[in-house]
């Protein structure tokens, strides 16, 4: 009994305790926002018509944002060789693009659905206003892999027409 | 036993607090405001790195319509003020009192001489956002038994705007008038949108974000044909083009020291005497300032703005030609280099100091980032607390996502060439730069029109 109401002082006296004067957090940029853009890797575009090349473009010129995210895919393996991409956007979107390249760079393609926002934005610090980058970059990499999948899915369609017409022929 | 424990626990607890009290009790002020507020901010022999951004010296300076520099020698007209001549001018007892209030009179007669009034007319606030605060509230306020209506544009300044909303709320009637792309009211949209219980007509004179002057002189004529009081916010237009309140005509100015050279924390608001204006006070107390705005009139501050006003008046030409050549330097230094750079707000009705320009294909922000050596401004939405871009870019009708792109460079009295030229130099770096790494500049490139595309917004 006693030592509830030990514990139980103990613990008001703890919560009186004046929260240190709660810092607003000025708005600055990571070091690492601040190096993807200086030094921004896998800038570039590649064939769209490839049939290796999925093509993701999400986001609107109206919010701000636009992100173009490319991925070569090994048909046979599945994994993911190459990435690029481009972007219309704030710093944070341009750092937010540029991570989502590396780390679908060596994955399979399965695996990097389940690459998720709130992981770029706490690898770049990300304040809470600039998080819609992170969503968009991870919006990037599904779209980019569904517009793989559905370029595969329609040439193994045409494929298989084809392959009949070889057989009946 | 367990009243010791109890004991050992509190007294713990207690000194933890007394440890965090003393921490914030540190040996003098200044050193707990620079332990508090800076903590990423360190100098060094290669630069200065602050938020996050390192940087190998001071950034240029093409900000002047947020705030300007102090000219040293309006600095040296406020520092005795403030050591040695330090009395307050209302003390009517003593000549600490009388010098004080001498030097403050000097002031408001160089003010009123810059803008054409009599010194009687002037009343020194604490800025043009307090002085627009009195014209709008107090007029309105004064007057509200028989003029229910109030008539602004839609690219004030945001005290303007938020003094009008905050009349809304009060069951006030507010127009906003629209403009048109150039940023420049349309005369005839005014006289129909006058009625006969219009009590102010709020349009300011030089328009801070995108540089454009509106026809104040046309507005005058058309408010003394309706006996309506024209207010204006001549923040930005003090000592950079004429103003002379009798040929605008005008009822109430908002002045602001720090865009002219003076010092922060200080402004005026002309209130004409024939025919008189009256508004209700906003600041309530003594009775200073002919009981406009009560409390102690700032000696060194007001002296300051004095002769800031007093050096607009002699140099305003000088100035004036000096800027407009770096303005053109800049501009064509800049369009020599890149297309798709749209220059937002009239060419012809412009105070050339202020250019505010969108390049296409390429963000605000991101472009900010990059030109870190480069003080300037922006009015994309990621500079702004919300996503939205600048209201003013808005009202002009700029497309949205040329909203998001614009920069403006602000060039002043203290602006050299060479600052002009590095600034360009990196401007155009910085936009090459990104605009290799834009989808939309490639797609313009390939011959998609950018207008036709569906996005998938989220």
């Amino acid at each position: 009994m006693l030592r509830l109401v030990s514990k139980r002082i103990l613990g008001a006296a703890s919560r009186e305790v004046p929260a240190p004067a709660l810092q607003v957090l000025p708005r600055f940029y990571h070091e690492r926002v601040v190096d993807h853009y200086d030094n921004p890797r896998n800038v570039g575009s590649f064939d769209k018509n490839d049939p290796t090349v999925g093509t993701g473009l999400v986001g609107a010129p109206a919010c701000g944002d636009v992100m173009k995210l490319q991925i070569r895919v090994d048909e046979k393996t599945g994994k993911i060789v190459d990435a690029c991409f481009k972007t219309f956007g704030c710093g944070s979107a341009i750092a937010s693009s540029s991570v989502a390249t590396e780390w679908v760079k060596g994955k399979q393609m399965e695996e990097v659905l389940s690459i998720k926002n709130t992981e770029i934005a706490k690898h770049l610090s990300l304040p809470p206003v600039k998080l819609h980058c992170s969503m968009l970059a991870e919006d990037a990499i599904k779209a980019a892999v569904k517009d793989y999948e559905a370029k595969r899915a329609k040439s193994t369609s045409t494929e298989a027409t084809s392959e009949e017409k070889a057989a009946t022929a | 036993m367990t009243s010791k424990l109890i004991a050992s626990g509190l007294r713990q607890q207690l000194t933890k607090f007394a440890h965090q009290f003393r921490r914030q009790h540190l040996s003098t002020a200044a050193a707990a405001a620079t332990a508090a507020a800076e903590p990423q901010h360190h100098e060094d022999s290669t630069g200065i790195t602050m938020k996050g951004v390192k940087i190998s010296g001071r950034p240029l300076y093409l900000d002047v319509q947020a705030t300007s520099p102090v000219d040293p020698r309006v600095l040296d007209a406020m520092l005795p003020y403030n050591m040695s001549r330090f009395g307050n001018p209302h003390s009517r007892t003593h000549m600490y009192g009388w010098e004080s209030d001498l030097a403050v009179e000097n002031a408001r007669a160089q003010v009123a001489s810059l803008i054409g009034a009599s010194p009687k007319e002037i009343v020194f606030t604490s800025g043009a956002t307090e002085s627009n605060n009195i014209s709008v509230k107090g007029v309105m306020h004064f007057y509200k038994d028989k003029k229910r209506h109030v008539i602004t544009t839609q690219t004030e300044h945001k005290c303007v705007l938020d003094s009008c909303r905050h009349l809304q709320q009060e069951g006030f009637d507010v127009t906003y008038l629209p403009v048109g792309s150039d940023g420049i009211i349309d005369l005839e949209k005014l006289r129909s949108a006058i009625r006969p219980d219009t009590g102010l007509v709020s349009v300011m004179a030089v328009n801070n974000e995108i540089g454009v002057v509106q026809p104040v002189e046309e507005i005058g004529k058309i408010c003394k044909e309706f006996n309506v009081p024209f207010h204006t916010d001549a923040a930005q237009a003090l000592g950079k083009i004429p103003v002379d309140v009798e040929k605008w005509n005008v009822s109430l100015m908002s002045l602001s020291g720090h865009k002219i050279y003076g010092p922060k924390g200080v402004g005026a608001l002309y209130l004409r005497r024939r025919p008189r204006i009256r508004v209700e006070p906003q600041m309530n107390g003594g009775g200073q300032e002919r009981g406009i705005r009560s409390g102690t009139v700032p000696t060194p501050l007001v002296v300051g703005m004095g002769a800031a006003c007093e050096l607009a008046m002699k140099e305003m030409d000088y100035d004036h030609k000096r800027i407009s050549a770096l303005q053109e330097r800049l501009l064509n230094g800049i369009r020599e280099k890149l297309e798709g750079v749209v220059v937002n707000g009239s060419m012809e009705r412009r105070y050339t100091g202020n250019l505010n320009l969108s390049f296409a294909y390429v963000e605000g922000e991101s472009l900010l980032m990059g030109l870190k050596e480069v003080a300037v401004s922006s009015g994309s939405a990621c500079t702004s607390a919300s996503l939205e871009p600048s209201y003013v870019l808005r009202a002009l009708g700029v497309d949205e996502d040329m909203a998001h792109t614009s920069i403006r460079f602000g060039i002043g009295r203290f602006t050299t060439e060479a600052e002009i030229d590095r600034a360009v130099e990196l401007t155009v770096h910085q936009v090459q730069k990104l605009r290799e790494m834009s989808p939309l500049y490639e797609m313009v490139k390939e011959g998609v029109n950018i207008k036709d595309i569906q996005w998938a917004q989220h």
